[in-house]
């Protein structure tokens, strides 16, 4: 059945952000000859429809506002209503983000509707439409139908393909949403807290500490073993236990409180496998596990292991590595 | 200054997955043997956000409320024994069950019936489903500002000072009170009460509301009101199939996992 989908789209660097291409690929399959329309607000977002149209979307809103750069959920609201107002949704995709965990659950109680978080696939099935999610710290998933229209969901990172090929030169509508109006609140201070080099999302391989680390220098193996691997290909990511002992900086932290990460190679040391820790990574393509105790969950979610202490396993690996090709 | 905290009794997340069993007839997750259901750890940490800054300013009270069963006592005992004042159990058959909806709608009531709050302190989620919705339900409901997954809040003349944790750095928002504000773990964890407190927080009272002093039509709150329908709970796959790294010591596993993966084409 044809459904109108209307995706929250997010801007990257002033680009149209991976996931929001995501998004809209998904939208287009579940429109299913239904129109895709998709917000873009913020400097240059008036830059973006052409690449909105190739990744599936028949209209976009947007305002070149650059208060929208900031999320304020009062302004995004008043956004987001006006799209809805204009294109009448079946379903309302938002990326579970900074941005989406928000404007969800305000969306949704604005409109007197219902939203799905953190939302890993999303069906139209028989006349209803049902989101499934992680929930139990990722040890279990729930499968909800909307009672209320329309449904929003918010999708978590990579669960949805973009469209392969995209619709290069594809175009469609654009239509002008109002700019930013006040905000209650006011964003006073801002920190960067980021690693430098190669981002955890970004890496084809990440290489991840824990609490079995048993103490901070540990890190500095896990380091160097991506260092090995190269630094343009891995990055150093954390446990939240580790993190929360401060070991790791918080913006490394893999997790269902941290980030959300898929690469090709994920290497879990001294890490328990903890299901929330397992949220942010168990959609990587193959997990690597070294662990002392042969009992710990992360041997079930892992491909190949080794049994043994890290201090040991790590240097000749490192090794091992550096002597490959 | 009258700050609430939201309080939620969850099965304890620290449960060893080998431990997490569901029944799939009735949907629900069994709990296991010999674990007691505990506070959501973020509702503790919201608590410890608004007592930080009730001790600084030196004046203030917190009212604990958790929508529950009888059990949630609990909960609402140990906010009680960290130095929270009173305590509100939502408790009535009309109210169980339900979604982030409903429970919104149910706390926003007893907010509203308090009538003189300055400040709503949530969990940023509560850890057994993991949506995150119900402080910004409440804000939404209420009509009040609100900024999440904070690391740090702080209380000055009428304004709420917010650090929130972004994908890429911290961002300090300020809002006007009243406001509603979701913890996360970054601002630490919670104090551990001390025996004396804990028996303290026996004498302290807890009250115990109704839908129908909520003035709620039971038809718009618990399994009732839902809005997400829960049709099918289970435990994913996870599928490994591991093959692990033989060998004599740690130099033979390890260069036969090096070797592997290049065999595999995966380093």
């Amino acid at each position: 059945m044809a459904r109108n989908i209307l995706v929250i789209g997010e801007l990257d660097g002033g680009a149209l952000s991976s996931t929001t291409a995501e998004l809209v690929g998904g939208a287009s399959r579940l429109a299913d000859g239904g129109q895709v329309s998709v917000t873009l607000t913020g400097a240059g977002a008036s830059g973006q429809t052409d690449a909105a149209f190739a990744a599936g979307a028949d209209r976009a809103f947007v305002n070149d506002d650059a208060t929208y750069d900031e999320f304020r959920s009062d302004q995004w609201v008043g956004a987001a209503e006006q799209a809805i107002d204009q294109s009448a949704p079946d379903v309302i995709l938002i990326a579970q983000s900074i941005v989406g965990r928000d404007l969800g659950p305000r969306l949704a109680f604005r409109r007197d509707t219902a939203v799905a978080m953190d939302c890993v696939s999303i069906e139209d099935s028989g006349g209803a439409f049902r989101a499934t999610r992680p929930c139990y710290g990722g040890n279990a998933q729930a499968t909800y139908a909307f009672a209320t229209s329309p449904a929003i969901a918010t999708v978590r990172a990579k669960s949805q393909e973009p469209l392969d090929p995209p619709r290069e030169g594809a175009s469609g509508e654009v239509v002008e949403l109002s700019g930013a109006g006040e905000s209650r609140a006011e964003i006073v201070g801002r920190e960067a807290a980021v690693a430098e080099g190669l981002q955890l999302q970004d890496a084809p391989v990440v290489v991840s500490g824990g609490r079995g680390l048993g103490a901070p220098e540990g890190f500095g193996l896990v380091e160097e073993l991506a260092e090995a691997i190269g630094t343009d290909k891995a990055a150093v990511g954390s446990s939240r236990a580790a993190c929360d002992l401060g070991w790791y900086p918080p913006s490394q932290q893999v997790g269902l409180t941290g980030k959300v990460v898929t690469p090709d190679l994920y290497i879990a040391i001294a890490i328990s496998g903890a299901s929330q820790h397992m949220a942010g990574c168990s959609g990587s393509k193959t997990i690597i596990a070294i662990n002392k105790d042969p009992e710990a969950n992360i041997f079930k979610a892992a491909r190949y292991g080794i049994v043994g202490d890290y201090k040991e396993v790590l240097p000749p690996l490192i090794e091992a590595v550096k002597n490959l090709d | 200054m009258h700050f609430v905290v939201c309080a939620k009794q969850i099965p304890d997340p620290e449960t060893p997955p080998s431990a997490f069993r569901i029944d799939e007839a009735n949907n629900e997750v069994i709990p296991a043997p010999g674990i007691s259901p505990v506070l959501s750890q973020f509702d503790g940490m919201a608590a410890e956000a608004a007592l930080r800054i009730i001790e600084a300013a030196g004046e203030g009270k917190i009212t604990v409320i958790s929508l529950g069963q009888e059990s949630a006592q609990a909960a609402i005992k140990q906010v009680l024994a960290m130095g929270a004042d009173e305590g509100i159990l939502l408790e009535d058959d009309a109210l169980q069950g339900g979604d982030s909806y409903t429970t919104a709608r149910t706390l926003a009531a007893a907010i509203e019936k308090l009538g003189d709050v300055d400040a709503v302190f949530c969990g940023r989620q509560a850890a057994d489903w993991d949506m995150g919705q119900v402080g910004l339900g409440l804000a939404e409901l209420l009509g009040w500002p609100s900024a999440i997954i904070a690391k740090d809040v702080q209380i000055e003349n009428g304004t709420m000072h917010v650090q929130r944790v972004l994908a890429d750095g911290f961002e300090t928002v300020a809002l006007p009170l009243p406001a509603v504000v979701t913890i996360s773990n970054e601002i630490g964890d919670p104090r551990y009460p001390k025996l004396q407190q804990i028996m303290r927080a026996a004498r302290k009272t807890v009250n115990r509301w109704s839908a129908e002093d909520l003035g709620l039509d039971p038809s718009t709150v618990g399994d009732a009101g839902a809005r997400l329908k829960l049709e099918r709970l289970f435990i994913p796959e996870l599928g490994g199939d591991v093959e692990i790294m033989e060998g004599e010591s740690a130099e033979e596993q390890a260069q036969n996992l090096a070797t592997t993966l290049r065999e595999a084409k995966v380093l």
